[in-house]
């Protein structure tokens, strides 16, 4: 018997070089078991996913997140009306607010999701890592979140130079004086907002874990890498498996302590003595998710098999040593199709 | 597992560091004395199998041994 068909959601098809996770997403999805039929979610007219061959089955622009609810549900409806979407998975940080609180009327509608709850989503912003590492005992470094580029002058100790002023959803910059800091708070807080987050550069190897929690303590997949290749926007072009054991208990802790549910990236700093500083928490999948599942955990098919309210077992197995390099490649599109998602805003 | 067992190396000389993600290049004297490493040989006895090997003096083979196990004492592949 031919397996039931799923219509499948997927945001962030904006694969440049600051990548969202959508496409690597769906090839996982394509690489699994699942009989899927791909519905791209975008949010601009020149997301490559939406125009790469054999990935989409349909695209549908969406309103920014910024537009606010209304309009967010009301272009869900229509979409839904149209397509019988099962699953969505969101992809950029900026949009999972409007997917996490809405999640409940996502389901009445039909649309199964598996994210964070609100309180989870909230309590590991950038802005309240202070709090959040004393709460579940992790180490951190030290930080603060300012509203006025005033405060920059006066920061507490032992808060120095070299620091990070990271935005509060995307960016960071190292900043070594006064009029870096400044420079960079104005930058940061005109793009993303405010709070802007200053947060004590630590001198150590970047390592990063990709970790699915089912909402009960269980970690069901996790996958340390490495970045070997770092792009100017800081984004690994780049990066390796790790055979990491300390990497992983911390992972299994954070996940046990917090009960999170979903996908997550864990941001670490390891020192030359082998202490681990948590730097951020990304409460989604990262864009090089598809290293895990050549690593061999499928986590883009676990959170569909999750999100449909299957028993999913933990996978602890994964190849170390595993590389991904990503690559820019030209696609040649047809004016035609660029007018059907502007003037239509579907394709 | 001693650390220098949990490594990958490769019969080219390609080391790889599982724990950590990095990667080393060596050349034939490495692997060797890799090889007697792992055999928990001493170092007499590994400047002795480098100089009958390697067709080198004593001073050199001692030289050499010692120059490697700085290396892998600095990228914390033995203790």
């Amino acid at each position: 018997m031919e397996k039931k068909k799923l219509t499948i959601a997927i945001t962030g098809l904006n694969n440049i070089d600051s990548p969202g996770p959508g496409v690597p997403v769906i090839r996982g999805i394509k690489d699994s078991n699942l009989n899927a039929r791909i519905i791209g979610l975008a949010y601009e007219n020149l997301e490559p996913g939406i125009y790469m061959p054999g990935l989409v089955d349909k695209t549908y622009l969406m309103p920014f997140p910024s537009t606010g609810s209304e309009a967010f549900l009301e272009r869900l409806e229509y979409i839904q009306e149209k397509e019988k979407i099962d699953i969505i998975i969101p992809n950029f940080d900026s949009e999972l607010y409007l997917f996490i609180k809405y999640s409940t009327k996502l389901l009445e509608m039909g649309i199964h999701t598996f994210l964070p709850t609100m309180e989870q989503f909230e309590e590991r912003h950038k802005d309240n890592l202070p709090e959040y590492a004393k709460k579940y005992g992790i180490t951190v470094p030290e930080s603060k979140a300012i509203m006025n580029s005033n405060e920059l002058a006066n920061l507490p100790k032992p808060l120095s130079y070299p620091y990070f002023i990271k935005g509060k959803y995307y960016e960071a910059f190292k900043v070594s004086n006064q009029s870096q800091a400044v420079y960079y708070f104005n930058k940061l807080s005109a793009k993303w907002g405010l709070p802007v987050v200053v947060q004590q550069a630590i001198h150590g190897t970047e390592v990063n874990v990709i970790a699915l929690g089912d909402g009960e303590g269980n970690t069901v997949a996790a996958v340390p890498m490495r970045k070997q290749y770092i792009t100017d926007k800081g984004k690994a072009w780049g990066g390796i498996t790790l055979n990491d054991e300390r990497l992983l208990e911390i992972t299994h802790h954070i996940i046990k302590q917090t009960k999170w549910r979903g996908g997550m990236e864990l941001e670490m700093i390891k020192t030359d003595d082998g202490e681990y500083h948590l730097i951020e928490i990304n409460p989604r999948i990262p864009a090089w998710v598809y290293l895990a599942v050549g690593a061999g955990q499928n986590i883009p098919e676990m959170l569909c098999r999750l999100a449909l309210g299957e028993k999913v077992d933990p996978v602890t197995k994964y190849e170390f040593g595993k590389m991904f390099i990503r690559y820019s490649w030209d696609l040649i599109g047809d004016i035609a199709d660029f007018e059907k998602i502007i003037i239509f805003g579907e394709l | 597992m001693s650390k220098l067992n949990s490594l990958a190396i490769s019969d080219n000389g390609f080391i790889f560091k599982p724990s950590t993600g990095e990667s080393f290049t060596t050349n034939e004297l490495g692997l060797f004395i890799i090889q007697f490493l792992k055999e928990n040989k001493s170092g007499e006895e590994i400047i002795n199998a480098i100089m009958q090997d390697f067709d080198v003096d004593n001073v050199t083979a001692g030289r050499d041994m010692y120059e490697f196990l700085d290396f892998l004492k600095k990228e914390n592949m033995i203790d």
